[in-house]
């Protein structure tokens, strides 16, 4: 974690997106953190993943540039959505940038995989008005084959949430013949069912619109030949998952 | 006056009516205030289209699908268009609640010599007609038009900086439109009313000194009560008589029509709005459904017929202008909503009832519908225009809270964003300067990038490598203050001329005698300009010369804030820009003492600016198209929608007072997930941006696949609309260059 002259923290941010209006509720001032532990096939930002990148930015400079925007955020019911990357990787000042949100009464809603340990997990949340969970599947093996990581720590961070009353919205991309299975959905949505503070599972369908940052990046996208879901099994897949 | 207001045939047409100031003088806003029944509701009551309006409105699809072929169905070759020139004509008498036609046959085109012979020459020939000669022995030996008037006056000066490109579509060949009869006012009262009052008027400009001013007084009250009596001899062609006020919903918006109608019969000028007649009309169907006399269906038949032939309205121009502004546009721009200074909104059913068309007939450019925003409109309302907004992208808006301080809240937009009071204002139109060609000329001594010649005065060019702010700043401003003085000199000449040859006598019958006149003044390129002086200040910019010496292109070493992202160190540049042109227009003595205003706003003209204008600093390639209106350039508003906006918002309106445009297109899946997501979030988009000061905003929702898909496929879009740049067009009819260049535009579709 790098600090300037007078010991403020600073993150790597890799851009802000002012006119969010899907990722939470209202108008979101996006926020995204650089860095990622996870490696998902499907990622359409891989050019986040790098530790470093982006521009370097105090809590105080990002404050003062969401005020800018604060009538759009007051009218529609928004406020702030921190994603990545994983914001988790810069954790340190996640919370920090978090919790200076939340004192100036501006809703902070967090779009992570939950892929932390417990002890930040339970500080992050702690100024977490919404959390916007990503559960690639729930089915181990297949998370682990899509993220390269365990899940563990994804359902421990849900755990956390409930445990906190924090509202959450899952969110789970269905890519064919990768998470398509209709059997991991219902255990999945069995298992969040115990989960009160679930307010909504989002399906979203697989896009391939990140594809040519692979390319740029020289790496190669092993879903080239994977097409996005066709609207029937969209649709089955909804009416298991969604609220 | 008074008297009207005691005879039996006026109390019977305005029983149940609240008097008031307006039984006793021409006072319309006083009748809507004292009458009119605010509604909060949804959209249930709204009822579809009768079998009536289905087959008339499938007659004019058939006809118009004609036209788009032919590109006009008919013009008239002979008979010059007055108010009475034509007798009565129908597209189905059985079908049509409100009738009356432009000329003898729907969509046929009229002529209107007065603004300009050549014109009308050119367009009948390009269309495959031929003037009649001796019309054409009329326009050119024996009576003078608006034109010759003009060119007769104009400076080498003033034609140079009309070849060059650097102000352009100056009203000098045709009507300048932009003028808005107070229509209404012949429902409410009828023309005896009317005429007595101008010659009470007239009565009292009989001064002891008849000096300049008040003889062309006298001669256009003249000229007005004349046009007042002929608008009641062509209601009686259709066996109406407007003498008298109306008495029912029909008759009002029968009357309504007429006194717009007789306008466009008299003027074909660049735009031909019609005020904010929905809340004035909505008095007599609350009043006709109270007694029981009509139902819902038949109020939304009437609107719905009212609204067929205003998108019927048609003027013969020639193809290049059709280009320019990308189709046919009329601009007939009709006002919705907004609130009174009381504190009551004025949205009514009827407002209702209008947008409802867009559903009834479909999507269509026009009538331009423009809705008054206020944060305190009903929320209904305001999600019913959101509604509409994402299923036609017909609709564009104007911030209500924010002119109603300015212009009370009887105004009307003229054209695209121009604000004035209903029959108490009008303006001279004048285009707009192209100020992107200003700041090269300041770089190049004045002399043109593209022709080489010396078109502007010769100050010393700018010579070093690199680009200095100052020394450029101060050379801009110079040439600015030129080019303001030439400006204004060249809008006094044709106005003066146009008042000579082409004076709009319905229109300004529908005025008081006492009006305020604006000189309203237009920026093109002002996104341009900023970033390129951002460039010069924040980054480094090499000057490219040729041959000649003169710059003809820049390199950008660096980067720079640009404009659209709500970085105050450009957005205080694009500031000052407006103020200071603002205040060199202030300084110039203009015709009939009119106050100066400016627009920053370019119609669609701003592909065709951006051909006519060499490199910019900013790096702009030679040709390049400008960004419409007060839009960031394509590409470089990089924070995404809202920074834009935020941007834009913070322009100031008190040194713009004749409008600020923006253009905004987002695809359905960027603004929510569900209908009702949408719906709140583009709400939400406009209470903040409005709250922020934001003036104008055009609201486009649609996938780039679908304009992609109807450049391939136009007959299957014939409906589509697009908002471009104050007013809404249909897509098909774009060039395909401009087709390209909305495609191209900053589209917001982050998902």
């Amino acid at each position: 974690m790098n600090t300037t002259e007078n010991n403020e923290l600073t993150a790597y941010i890799h851009s802000v997106e002012t006119a969010g209006m899907v990722d939470g509720p209202g108008i979101r001032y996006i926020i995204f953190f650089q860095g990622c532990s996870l490696r998902c096939k499907y990622c359409h930002n891989p050019d986040t993943w790098k530790a470093v990148g982006g521009k370097e930015m105090t809590v105080a400079e990002l404050l003062a540039d969401v005020k800018k925007y604060r009538s759009y955020l007051r009218f529609s019911g928004g406020g702030v959505t921190i994603t990545g990357g994983e914001p988790f990787v810069q954790a340190e000042f996640l919370i920090e940038l978090l919790a200076a949100l939340q004192a100036h009464g501006i809703h902070t809603a967090l779009d992570t995989s939950g892929y932390t340990d417990s002890y930040t997990a339970r500080k992050a949340l702690g100024h977490t008005d919404l959390l916007l969970l990503d559960i690639k599947s729930i089915d181990p093996d297949v998370y682990r084959n899509v993220a390269g990581v365990s899940i563990d720590a994804t359902l421990r961070t849900l755990d956390i949430a409930r445990a906190l009353g924090v509202p959450v919205w899952i969110r789970f991309v269905l890519v064919p013949g990768l998470t398509d299975d209709y059997a991991h959905m219902e255990q999945m949505r069995d298992y969040l069912a115990k989960y009160p503070n679930v307010e909504k599972i989002e399906v979203l369908p697989f896009h391939k619109m990140g594809e040519y940052k692979w390319a740029d990046m020289g790496m190669r996208y092993q879903l080239t030949d994977t097409s996005v879901p066709d609207r029937e099994s969209l649709a089955r897949a909804r009416k298991i998952l969604e609220k | 006056m008074n008297e009207f207001a005691k005879t039996p045939l006026y109390k019977a047409a305005w029983v149940g009516f609240e008097p008031g100031s307006w039984t006793r003088e021409v006072n319309v806003r006083d009748f809507i205030l004292k009458n009119f029944v605010p509604y909060d509701g949804d959209d249930g009551f709204l009822a579809g289209p009768t079998g009536r309006t289905k087959d008339l409105w499938e007659k004019v699809c058939k006809l118009t699908q004609i036209e788009n072929t032919k590109g006009v169905l008919d013009a008239e070759i002979e008979k010059p268009s007055s108010v009475t020139t034509y007798g009565p004509g129908y597209i189905d008498r059985e079908l049509e609640q409100v009738v009356g036609l432009q000329t003898d046959a729907p969509l046929k085109r009229g002529i209107m010599p007065n603004g300009g012979i050549r014109v009308i020459q050119n367009a009948l020939k390009s269309y495959g007609y031929d003037l009649d000669t001796t019309t054409e022995e009329t326009y050119t030996k024996l009576r003078k038009t608006h034109n010759d008037g003009v060119f007769d006056v104009y400076t080498d000066d003033m034609r140079k900086a009309r070849s060059s490109g650097i102000i352009t579509g100056l009203p000098d060949a045709y009507g300048r439109g932009r003028i808005i009869g107070d229509y209404r006012r012949l429902a409410l009262y009828g023309t005896d009313y009317l005429i007595d009052q101008k010659y009470d008027e007239l009565l009292r400009t009989d001064m002891p000194i008849l000096d300049e001013e008040t003889i062309r007084l006298r001669e256009e009250l003249n000229e007005q009560i004349r046009s007042l009596k002929d608008l009641a001899k062509m209601a009686e062609f259709y066996g109406y008589d407007v003498s008298k006020p109306a008495t029912t919903a029909k008759e009002a918006v029968q009357w309504t029509y007429f006194a717009y109608l007789a306008a466009t019969k008299q003027q074909d000028g660049a735009a031909m709005s019609l005020g904010r007649v929905s809340t004035f009309l909505d008095v007599y169907i609350q009043r006709d459904l109270q007694q029981g006399s009509i139902t819902e269906s038949e109020a939304q038949e009437l609107i719905d017929h009212f609204v067929m032939k205003l998108r019927m309205i048609r003027f013969l121009r020639t193809p290049e202008y059709n280009q320019l502004f990308s189709g046919d546009p009329t601009w007939v721009t009709e006002v919705i909503g907004g609130m009174a200074e009381d504190g009551r909104t004025l949205v009514t059913k009827t407002s209702f009832r209008f947008l409802h068309t867009l559903y009834n007939l479909g999507p269509a450019p026009e009538p331009n519908l423009t809705v008054l925003w206020s944060i305190n409109l009903p929320e209904n309302f305001k999600r019913f225009c959101a509604k509409a907004s994402i299923d036609t992208s017909s609709l564009q808006y104007e911030n209500d809270d924010l002119m109603r301080g300015y212009w009370g809240d009887d105004y009307s937009i003229a054209c695209c964003v121009s604000a004035m009071r209903t029959g108490k204002q009008m303006q001279f139109f004048g285009a707009r300067a192209n100020i992107a060609k200003v700041l090269i000329y300041a770089i190049n001594g004045g002399r043109d990038e593209i022709s080489g010649e010396q078109l502007g005065p010769e100050f010393a060019p700018v010579t070093g490598e690199y680009l200095e702010y100052d020394e450029v700043y101060r050379k801009f401003d110079q040439m600015l203050e030129w080019l303001s003085r030439l400006y204004i000199n060249t809008l006094n000449v044709i106005h003066y001329m146009h008042d000579k040859y082409n004076y709009e006598a319905l229109m300004m019958a529908l005025h008081d005698k006492d009006i305020l006149r604006t000189q309203a003044c237009g920026i093109a390129g002002l996104s341009v300009v900023a970033d390129s002086l951002s460039a010069i200040k924040y980054a480094r910019v090499k000057a490219i010369r040729d041959e000649r010496g003169i710059v003809v292109d820049y390199v950008v070493e660096g980067e720079y804030p640009a404009f659209g992202n709500n970085d105050e160190r450009v957005d205080i540049i694009a500031n000052d820009v407006v103020k200071l042109f603002m205040e060199k227009l202030q300084k110039q003595q203009t015709y009939r003492n009119s106050v100066p205003s400016l627009s920053v706003l370019t119609i669609t003209s701003n592909v065709v600016y951006g051909k006519k204008t060499g490199a910019t600093p900013c790096g702009r390639k030679a040709g390049e198209p400008f960004a419409p209106g007060a839009n960031p350039m394509h590409g470089r508003d990089t924070k995404g929608a809202v920074a834009s906006m935020a941007s834009v918002a913070k322009l100031p309106y008190a040194y713009s007072q004749d409008g600020i445009s923006y253009t905004f297109s987002i695809i359905p899946k960027a603004l929510g997930k569900s209908d009702d997501e949408r719906q709140r979030n583009l709400v939400g988009l406009m209470d903040a941006y409005f709250y922020d000061k934001g003036h104008h905003i055009n609201i486009n929702v649609f996938d780039k696949e679908t304009l992609l898909d109807a450049m391939e496929r136009p007959e299957l879009y014939p409906q589509l609309t697009i908002r471009v740049s104050g007013y809404a067009v249909n897509f098909i009819k774009l060039t395909r260059e401009q087709q390209l260049d909305v495609i191209h535009r900053t589209f917001h579709e982050r998902m």
